[in-house]
């Protein structure tokens, strides 16, 4: 029986098991980009294993967060700018 | 911010099968021991927790280094390095982290390489796929195309559909003949070769294509479909997503900063080090996938020797461990002569494809410089927050400067870190270091 946690991506929650990333949080909230890149390209996570840092974002109010490397708590706000 | 600082005999830094061999080691001679990974979970890449799934090897390992008193770092990244010292940061702010001696498990990341549109959202690292997968991205119904070389995109593709995705074929670059070559020599290490069996059992209805490749990824906003080159046929394919890995590079940078010297015979530099996993800095051992790609098996043997050698010298290394150590790295050879092919094989990429995606720096724009140096102080390719991991190992892969790689001169932070980690790092004095 898997433990579930809610957060909340760009103000919606979502419900995910715990355990999983941020960035599984953000995909489960149907966002599809994490950051704009300088110019001005959506992106998303590319490598999963906190190399690549396509997946920054905004936990908490933090922002430049690794999605991928970062796993959800109860309650997390996630801010995406993809 | 309040510092923190821990010291320990033996630092192991990196919780994958090398780190935590490593560590068990050295705690079985009674030494202090610390254990540090920038992810939450250990397990590394390869044994990475899979959300929803049963645990991993890497649970019980850790769960039994816990208990004998190995002190667990998790989400600990380090930023920068002394002599006897690391600085870290994790959730909670700066660490110092002081040792006697430091294994460096530090592992591999994946090397990916640029074609028009990888930029889009859906194109992930094969392995990267896998390891989203098991982050818990959900794969329900997903088109996916797996794309690259080695036998890394076989598990990758099984991962994925594991989690419920529709594999629609896995593009290997590698021609047929070289595949058979390889399978052929693989009753020497009969683990490897029930592993593959099993893996392409599983697989049989997907589709996989030899001398095969990934051209473009078409799409407005995210793939919609990708163009593939299959021997001499180009085909478009629709699907939601492309993973695509050309496998793995050694991750070398805090060896590097720390002075040990790297082995440069390959394409992609390793930590050099000596038969009892000794780099050329004195203390300072390094083991698994950071010394050259060879798996699993090497990464727990090397992991093993290291932790011995780092807590109690080279005469505590069980003899044992060496022979298989030596017989799991003649694996890693034969992967590499059959999946590393000439730096020539490469096809053309379109000038205005992005190569640095941190900065947004096209191909064309690194025209005319010979080094990567040179090109990153014109054009910032290389400058961003991956600070050149993807870039760079892409365009050593591409061989697209003439000049040879840097061996040197890597410059902290070793990743992006908070102001007051960094501001730690310029206090007067070093309490963790030793004398």
């Amino acid at each position: 029986m898997n433990i579930h946690v809610r957060v909340r991506v760009n103000g919606r929650p979502v419900t995910v098991v715990a355990g999983s990333s941020v960035a599984a949080a953000i995909a489960a909230a149907g966002v599809v980009g994490s950051r704009r890149s300088v110019g001005g390209q959506s992106r998303a996570p590319l490598c999963g294993m906190g190399v690549c840092f396509e997946c920054r974002v905004r936990i908490d109010g933090v922002g430049q967060q690794r999605a991928c490397m970062t796993p959800v708590r109860d309650g997390m706000s996630v801010d995406t700018d993809g | 911010m309040a510092e923190r600082t821990r010291d320990y005999d033996v630092l192991v830094v990196g919780a994958g099968p090398a780190g935590l061999a490593a560590a068990r080691a050295a705690r079985s001679h009674g030494a202090r021991v610390g254990l540090l990974d920038a992810q939450a979970t250990a397990g590394g890449q390869v044994w990475r927790r899979d959300v929803g799934h049963p645990p991993t090897p890497a649970a019980g390992r850790l769960a039994a280094l816990i208990s004998s008193g190995v002190d667990w770092h998790a989400q600990t990244q380090v930023v920068d390095a002394a002599s006897g010292c690391l600085l870290a940061e994790d959730p909670a702010g700066a660490l110092r982290l002081g040792y006697r001696t430091l294994v460096l498990a530090t592992g591999a990341r994946e090397l990916m390489l640029p074609f028009p549109g990888w930029t889009l959202p859906g194109v992930t690292g094969a392995g990267g796929a896998q390891a989203l997968a098991k982050q818990g991205v959900p794969q329900g119904g997903r088109r996916l195309l797996v794309a690259g070389r080695g036998p890394l995109l076989l598990a990758a593709a099984d991962t994925l559909r594991r989690h419920g995705a529709q594999v629609i074929g896995i593009c290997e670059r590698t021609p047929m003949e070289r595949l058979w070559r390889f399978a052929a020599g693989l009753p020497r290490w009969p683990g490897k070769l029930a592993q593959g069996t099993a893996l392409r059992l599983r697989l049989a209805r997907v589709p996989y294509w030899s001398d095969s490749e990934v051209l473009a990824v078409q799409g407005a906003d995210r793939v919609e479909a990708v163009d593939i080159r299959r021997g001499r046929e180009r085909m478009r394919l629709a699907c939601d997503g492309v993973a695509v890995g050309y496998g793995l590079v050694p991750n070398v940078e805090l060896a590097q900063s720390l002075g040990c010297l790297l082995d440069m015979r390959s394409r992609h530099p390793h930590v050099s080090v000596d038969a009892n996993q000794r780099t050329s800095v004195a203390g300072i051992f390094a083991a698994g996938e950071a010394c050259g790609i060879g798996g699993r098996d090497t990464a727990l043997l090397e992991g093993a020797i290291a932790g011995h050698a780092a807590a109690a010298g080279e005469a505590a290394i069980p003899a044992r461990l060496r022979g298989r150590q030596r017989h799991a790295r003649l694996f890693a050879a034969w992967l590499r002569r059959h999946f590393e092919p000439g730096v020539d094989a490469w096809p053309p990429i379109p000038g205005d494809t992005l190569v640095c995606r941190c900065e947004d720096v096209a191909l064309s724009e690194l025209d005319g410089f010979t080094d990567l140096r040179d090109a990153k102080l014109a054009t910032r390719c290389g400058m961003g927050a991956c600070q050149g991991r993807i870039c760079g190992s892409a365009l050593t892969e591409l061989g697209v400067f003439a000049g040879p790689a840097a061996t040197s001169g890597r410059r902290p932070p070793l990743f992006p870190a908070r102001i007051d980690t960094l501001a730690d790092s310029f206090a007067p004095t070093q309490p963790g270091a030793s004398p």
